[in-house]
């Protein structure tokens, strides 16, 4: 071996090899919501116990005794993600298992709408379990209707092409951080190391860790299952999803800095959900990115 | 020991002698002092529980499910609008089998606010696959919180102490507090046969197809039609160490008895007293308190209304456009059974309003007079 390889940068693998999610999973293609799931096991290890209230999680793991995850779950009522695994490690710390990590594990209808109050509750106690949103903008497992997380301009089947939506995202990042949590960290399929860099930092604090990750749905957005990672990956480039942390509610840190912030205008037209916007709304839509860019760069300081 | 003590706290320190391990509950008018002693027993570590201070009743019972299935004996306390709000939560609790305490202080339902008694709140639950204890006595309510918790975690099926609102909730009475030990050799701790925990990955709950879920819930209904005997049983076993026998009734004078009310609550108790002075103007009267009513007791209400002439339920509820709603159940009981007597339906006491000796009185009255109950349903006391 040349002394000029040896030399050179040695690649190393961040990601565990542990892979407590099998195949078999009953997700539609391209379902970023399943990867998010996969990565976040990786991060936490077996030792881990789900909370999934009715989202597209509660069908893709599979009927028990065919579930495709190594971990328990315990199947919540819509709006109780939150409170049930409140509930779910007081109970295992009576019992005796001070180290099972909990999770509530929900989609962004039940965690921006239905599930807002449990998880508000939850944060302000400051509840020992992971919350994490996996985001796909709509309600996807009923059939594409519209929730509080679908951005401005998209199509969904409450929010018709005549009548699309006009109000922006809620902004759960914001509400979470003046929850004044210890951890909160927005996360992408498309960035898995990030991903699992900051999955495994939340498994090491105590309180009540939040994240809000980003998961293309091809079935809802109608783009193409083999974009997924490519919309992800663009969101976060574009800063439509930027990701970053919040320590503490008010200590923001930007994870991956955008030197060259590309427009957002590409990423909505691969996405048929999109479809109808004219030149002025989708300019509209970069108004509202940019200045959300430009909040986040000064909390960020 | 004995101790002087509101209803609200034999709630409590029945939760306490069960040595709950978890607690979830969220405050309302007028079950407050159950939380408040409870978690006042936390802090202290006279009892050993984690105290989850949730922002609802709808939270409160999601994260009494999560800690039962995680293994621990889980209690909570609520009322009326509390009781509702919980309703989605009390299915979970009962279709995932697991075996909750609740106390229910019955409040009337709004509108108009009312924070005085009535049933209508539990018995809106009726059908939600919960057992429903009815007490009239605070010593009632220690003994069968401690009850409550041994039958369930047995059944796997959860359960509602419930006691009348300051009729019952704020009065204070003499209480009997049994020690530790034996209650802790009578209700040994909770083991349930299968929980949540990464040892033994499953997953609870899941979507369950028109193939299985027939069968999970004609599980609930065999388990409950075990749960009388299992009340029975245990009560049996109950007096043996503590002296007081715990059944799925309480008959009063009703051996010999011709006429006969048919009661729960606090109610059945000025129920005794207008049957002693009825008996004094000669009637046969009797008393026959309901204290289970669900599971319901059918053949102890048998038992009793095969003896009679005839029965007068007084209802603390209204089934509106039917009837009160225990009145169904006896009518239900007794039905196609020869030998059974004409039934008379009363309903009285809604939002708190007192159910006097009077007012039996005026059932007594009503139900003598006639040979077969009026096609609706009889009010006593209202302003018409």
């Amino acid at each position: 071996m040349s002394t000029e390889i040896k030399k050179q940068k040695k690649m190393t693998l961040t990601i565990p090899a542990d892979e407590p999610m099998a195949c078999g999973h009953l997700a539609c293609q391209g379902c970023g919501a399943t990867l998010a799931m996969r990565y976040m096991l990786k991060a936490l290890g077996q030792r881990t116990a789900l909370c999934i209230p009715a989202c597209c999680w509660a069908v893709i793991d599979g009927p028990y005794p065919y579930s495709s995850l190594d971990v328990p779950i315990y199947h919540c009522a819509f709006e109780t993600a939150a409170s049930t695994a409140t509930g779910v490690k007081a109970g295992l710390e009576m019992v005796g298992d001070k180290e099972t990590t909990v999770v509530a594990w929900a989609g962004d209808g039940g965690t921006f709408d239905i599930g807002l109050q449990a998880l508000s509750g939850a944060a302000e106690r400051n509840e020992d379990i992971i919350y994490v949103c996996y985001d796909n903008e709509a309600y996807m497992n009923t059939g594409i209707q519209r929730s509080s997380a679908t951005p401005y301009g998209a199509w969904t089947t409450t929010t018709p092409v005549k009548h699309f939506k006009t109000r922006p995202k809620k902004d759960i990042v914001s509400i979470m951080a003046a929850h004044r949590i210890p951890y909160i960290a927005t996360a992408s399929v498309s960035h898995p190391e990030d991903f699992v860099k900051k999955m495994k930092k939340a498994k090491g604090i105590k309180g009540t860790r939040f994240f809000h990750v980003y998961a293309p749905c091809p079935t809802g957005w109608k783009s193409r299952p083999e974009d997924s990672i490519k919309l992800a990956r663009m969101a976060v480039q574009n800063a439509y999803f930027p990701l970053f942390e919040v320590e503490d509610g008010e200590n923001y840190a930007i994870n991956l800095k955008l030197k060259d912030k590309k427009p957002v205008d590409d990423y909505l037209r691969l996405q048929g959900r999109f479809r109808h916007l004219t030149d002025v709304q989708i300019a509209a839509v970069q108004a509202e990115v940019d200045a959300r860019w430009e909040r986040l760069l000064k909390l960020a300081g | 020991m004995k101790k002087v003590m509101m209803g609200n706290h034999a709630l409590s320190y029945g939760a306490k002698l069960a040595r709950s391990q978890v607690i979830a509950a969220y405050p309302i008018t007028p079950q407050t002092q159950v939380v408040e002693l409870l978690s006042e027993m936390c802090a202290d570590g006279t009892l050993d529980a984690k105290f989850i201070k949730v922002e609802s009743e709808h939270s409160a019972m999601a994260a009494c499910i999560g800690a039962s299935v995680a293994g621990a004996r889980t209690f909570t306390a609520t009322s009326s609008q509390g009781l509702a709000l919980m309703h989605e939560m009390l299915h979970w609790a009962s279709g995932g089998r697991h075996p909750v305490v609740m106390g229910n202080i019955n409040r009337s339902m709004a509108p108009g606010w009312s924070i005085w008694t009535d049933q209508n709140d539990s018995l809106s639950e009726r059908d939600t696959g919960w057992m429903q204890y009815y007490c009239a006595s605070n010593q009632e309510v220690v003994d069968t919180v401690i009850q409550a918790f041994k039958v369930s975690e047995a059944l796997m099926i959860p359960a509602m102490v419930i006691l009348d609102a300051f009729a019952l909730s704020h009065t204070y009475e003499v209480v009997e507090v049994p020690d530790q030990a034996p209650v802790d050799a009578y209700l040994p701790p909770f083991k349930p046969p299968i929980r949540l925990t990464p040892d033994d990955p499953r997953a609870f709950g899941g979507l369950t197809g028109s193939e299985h879920y027939m069968e999970l819930r004609y599980r609930l209904q065999k388990d409950m039609e075990k749960a009388p005997a299992l009340i029975e049983e245990t009560g049996r076993e109950y007096e043996k160490t503590f002296g007081r026998n715990l059944g799925l009734v309480d008959p009063y004078r009703c051996d010999d008895a011709e006429f006969i009310f048919v009661t729960s609550g606090t109610a059945g108790y000025t129920a005794r007293v207008a049957v002693d002075e009825l008996r004094e103007g000669g009637v046969k009267a009797g008393n026959l308190r309901i204290k289970v009513f669900r599971p319901f007791p059918f053949a102890r209400v048998r038992e009793v209304l095969g003896k009679v002439k005839r029965a007068a339920v007084v209802d603390r509820n209204c089934s509106y456009g039917a009837h009160g709603i225990f009145y169904q159940e006896v009518k239900s009981a007794i039905y196609g059974e020869a030998g059974m007597p004409p039934v008379f339906g009363f309903i009285a006491g809604l939002g708190g309003r007192d159910i006097t000796v009077d007012a039996f009185k005026e059932v007594a009255a009503h139900a003598l007079a006639k040979d077969r109950a009026d096609e609706n349903i009889v009010w006593i006391g209202v302003k018409t």
